[in-house]
């Protein structure tokens, strides 16, 4: 293995303030009761930043900003200069890409690797998409004149932060609603530099309101009277709460929960460029990632050639700093998920399965998880079942192209799909059987603004990206 | 009984439509509607139900879409000939009308939607990427009580044209109109299983179609209790079940019915691959 000198990217870029109010109404303020959350670094547990925490009183005062704005500003404005505030916004976030991109890394985890070249190029694309679509809404085959909902809230994960709130407020803005977007508990900066953005790109008080909190913020948003929709991204039993605290209301609700994605290898598949779809399908962004592809089902005959060469491959993955330009996995994004991944590899262990990982030396601060594969699953094991959310990969095997549809679809989720196999037909055949709402075929974990994204069954329902995402804050 | 030459009509027995088939409620128990006993359903009849849509989900999500509008349309033939029935039953004509041209109208989708409703995505990159609609799967829907026919014909179609398969629970108080349909629909070639048509009290039977953890999406139009549709929406929750709502004023029936119905019932399944030599 090659050694490398430290390529730390420069955190200098970045200007954190000591503490953080609520964004709302297009400034900065203080939360009624004064509660705050210490944000910290998970590489290595300083603490980055206080930030406020919303109660009901400040859920209450945002949701009337957010519904002033929608009345009097952002309702009324004509869809192309709607377009021109949200494409200053995706010019700014490409201007102030490596701040942001650091800033993530901070907070989250990932390596600036990531965040750098894909989270925010994302988030600025995202911008990008949805503002041209503002003022063509007509044409997006909702009818001739589809009107907003009204006052979104929207609560977002941890695991993209700000490509995730981009993926919430670009279409709702495009659309013509206003928002109040709760952050997760662990990464709020991110969202709060975007308010900083939305003040520089002198976007209307009220349109885009984010409040810092945890879950009791994200309930009381949610079900707060005074919204008109909800959008959640994160675990399939928050969305089953959600979807039961907005039944017998008037709320338009969208969830892109949970999955257990299968990766399926062929064994017509080149095997060095399905090893790195492997890698990339379940250690990108340290398995935290719903679509990851975290079963992997391999066709018998190959399946000694693809372990080995899988197992070379994890050895010269690079876990440590994520500020790291050579960084392959950074750190797990907080104790709790941690915990949650320890206590399930534990199971797996225990429930029979196999365990391996690289030698891997991890650092003394922070929190940290090797990659780590599991050989010997059965579809009964509670790692074939259940979403770990970190880099561990369960690993069954296959015959028959039908065995594998069969196992890849047994699972309550169905969010993505992976193919692996050098025959057109079959990766057709394939596609139309796997019930996933994203299918990869000879590729994983590919995303873009135009390309709509969300699951089947209890991954969720709504698509984000694409003409398909407007969909959700149109009153169609 | 007899008619006016003296013969003894025979009588029809109004049973339940599951897979295909025509059995009464596994409970034995039935209630009377317009001089007929009309079969009870029960959980368990709910539970059958589900079984028979789930298993006709494969063929006919897999059926071609040429092959399911050239079925509905068949559907709306065989009620055409039967038109005089429904008038027997106390559906009007213009009624009778409208249900024959609204599975016309759906059979011609059944090869449009996928056209209107996916997409070929640019992605900045030298990638293949293409959104299509497929069906959710079992959909349980709960049929609105008037108007009878027309009603019922506009919530079942949409709902089975894309590929879905539904369980649907039949109004209790109009139910005679929906089992001389499902007749209608067993000599349409429509596959048994992909339309299930159970009568009774759906307050006694729509909890288990909404909580039940192989039904994919829930239709709650003919509930008009709002407090029963909380809760039955409540129950979908489970499985995360698509939920359409009851519409927040009166429907009216006649009108051009849209393609929300459809929608409604829909994935967006969106396919990538590399582009190279």
């Amino acid at each position: 293995m090659f050694e490398y000198a430290p390529a730390p990217e420069s955190r200098a870029v970045v200007d954190l303030k000591p503490s953080y109010g609520l964004f709302v109404d297009g400034e900065f303020v203080e939360p009624a009761d004064g509660g705050t959350i210490k944000s910290i670094n998970p590489a290595s547990e300083e603490v980055l930043a206080e930030v406020a925490e919303a109660g009901p009183a400040d859920v209450d005062r945002a949701v009337r900003a957010a519904r002033r704005a929608y009345d009097e500003v952002w309702g009324p404005m004509p869809g192309r200069d709607r377009a021109k505030y949200l494409f200053r916004i995706a010019r700014i976030i490409q201007e102030r890409a490596r701040e942001l991109a650091v800033l993530e890394s901070l907070d989250n985890g990932k390596p600036i690797r990531e965040s750098r070249d894909v989270d925010v190029p994302l988030v600025a694309a995202h911008f990008f998409y949805y503002a041209g679509w503002a003022d063509k809404l007509g044409h997006a085959g909702f009818g001739p004149d589809p009107r907003p909902l009204g006052v979104a809230g929207q609560v977002i994960p941890w695991n993209f932060p700000l490509l995730m709130l981009a993926w919430k407020i670009a279409p709702a803005l495009a659309a013509g609603n206003t928002v109040v977007l709760k952050p997760a508990e662990t990464t709020p900066l991110s969202a709060l530099l975007f308010a900083e953005i939305c003040q520089q790109a002198d976007l209307p008080p009220g349109v885009v309101n984010i409040l810092t909190g945890a879950g009791e913020t994200g309930r009381a948003l949610v079900e707060h009277d005074g919204i008109d929709k909800v959008a959640f991204t994160g675990s399939t039993e928050v969305g089953r709460q959600i979807a039961r605290s907005v039944a017998g209301t008037r709320k338009k609700l969208t969830l892109e929960l949970g999955g257990k994605a299968a990766n399926i290898v062929f064994d017509d598949a080149p095997v060095d460029q399905a090893v790195e779809g492997i890698v990339n399908g379940i250690f990108f962004n340290q398995g935290h990632v719903c679509c990851a592809g975290s079963r992997l089902l391999v066709q018998e005959s190959v399946y000694d050639e693809v372990l080995a060469s899988l197992k070379r491959r994890m050895a010269r993955l690079r876990v440590g700093d994520p500020l790291d330009k050579n960084t392959d996995i950074g750190a797990i994004n907080s104790a709790a998920q941690l915990d949650r991944i320890r206590t399930l590899a534990e199971i797996g262990s225990s429930e029979g399965a196999e365990r391996w990982s690289p030698p891997c030396e991890l650092p003394d601060r922070g929190f940290w998880f090797a990659p780590t594969v599991f050989t010997g699953v059965s579809q009964a094991h509670r790692i074939a079942r259940e979403e770990i959310f970190g880099p561990v990969l369960s690993v069954l095997t296959f015959r028959t192209p039908a065995e594998a549809v069969e196992k890849a679809n047994n699972t309550p989720y169905g969010l993505s799909a992976g193919i692996w196999t050098d025959k057109g037909s079959r990766i057709l055949w394939m596609a139309d059987r796997l019930r996933a709402g994203v299918v990869w075929a000879n590729t994983f974990n590919k995303f873009d603004p135009t390309s709509p994204f969300g699951g089947f069954k209890e991954s969720g329902y709504g698509r984000e990206g694409g003409r398909q995402g407007l969909e959700a804050y149109l009153d169609v | 009984m007899s008619d006016s030459t003296g013969r003894v009509a025979v009588r029809k027995t109004y049973k339940l439509f599951i897979g295909g088939k025509f059995p009464r409620s596994e409970s034995g128990r039935s209630y009377p509607v317009q001089n007929s006993n009309v079969a009870l359903a029960s959980r368990k009849d709910v539970r059958d139900a589900v079984l028979a849509a789930r298993a006709a989900v494969k063929g006919w999500s897999g059926a071609t879409a040429y092959n399911r509008g050239q079925i509905l349309y068949r559907v709306a033939e065989m009620l055409e000939g039967r038109r005089d029935q429904f008038v027997g039953l106390g559906v009007p004509d213009d009624e009778v009308d409208e249900a024959i041209d609204r599975w016309v109208w759906y059979a011609g989708w059944a090869d449009k939607l996928t056209q209107v409703y996916g997409n070929a995505n640019p992605v900045a990159g030298p990638y293949f990427n293409l959104s299509a609609p497929e069906p959710t799967g079992v959909v349980g829907v709960l049929a609105p009580a008037e108007p009878a026919l027309l009603g019922l014909v506009s919530v079942l179609a949409p709902a089975i044209v894309t590929g879905n398969t539904v369980v649907v629970l039949v109004a209790e108080a109009s139910p005679l109109p929906a089992i001389t349909l499902s007749e209608v629909l067993a000599t349409s070639d429509l596959p048994g299983g992909v339309v299930n048509l159970l009568t009774g009290r759906p307050a006694e039977t729509a909890s288990w179609l909404a909580g039940h953890m192989d039904v994919n999406a829930l239709d709650l139009t003919g509930v008009a209790d709002p407090e029963l549709a909380a809760e039955w929406e409540r129950a979908a929750a489970g499985n995360l079940k698509r939920v359409l709502r009851p519409a927040a004023g009166p429907v009216d029936w006649s009108a051009d019915p849209g393609v929300g119905r459809m929608t409604a019932f829909l994935e967006t399944k969106t396919v990538w691959h590399p582009k190279g030599v």
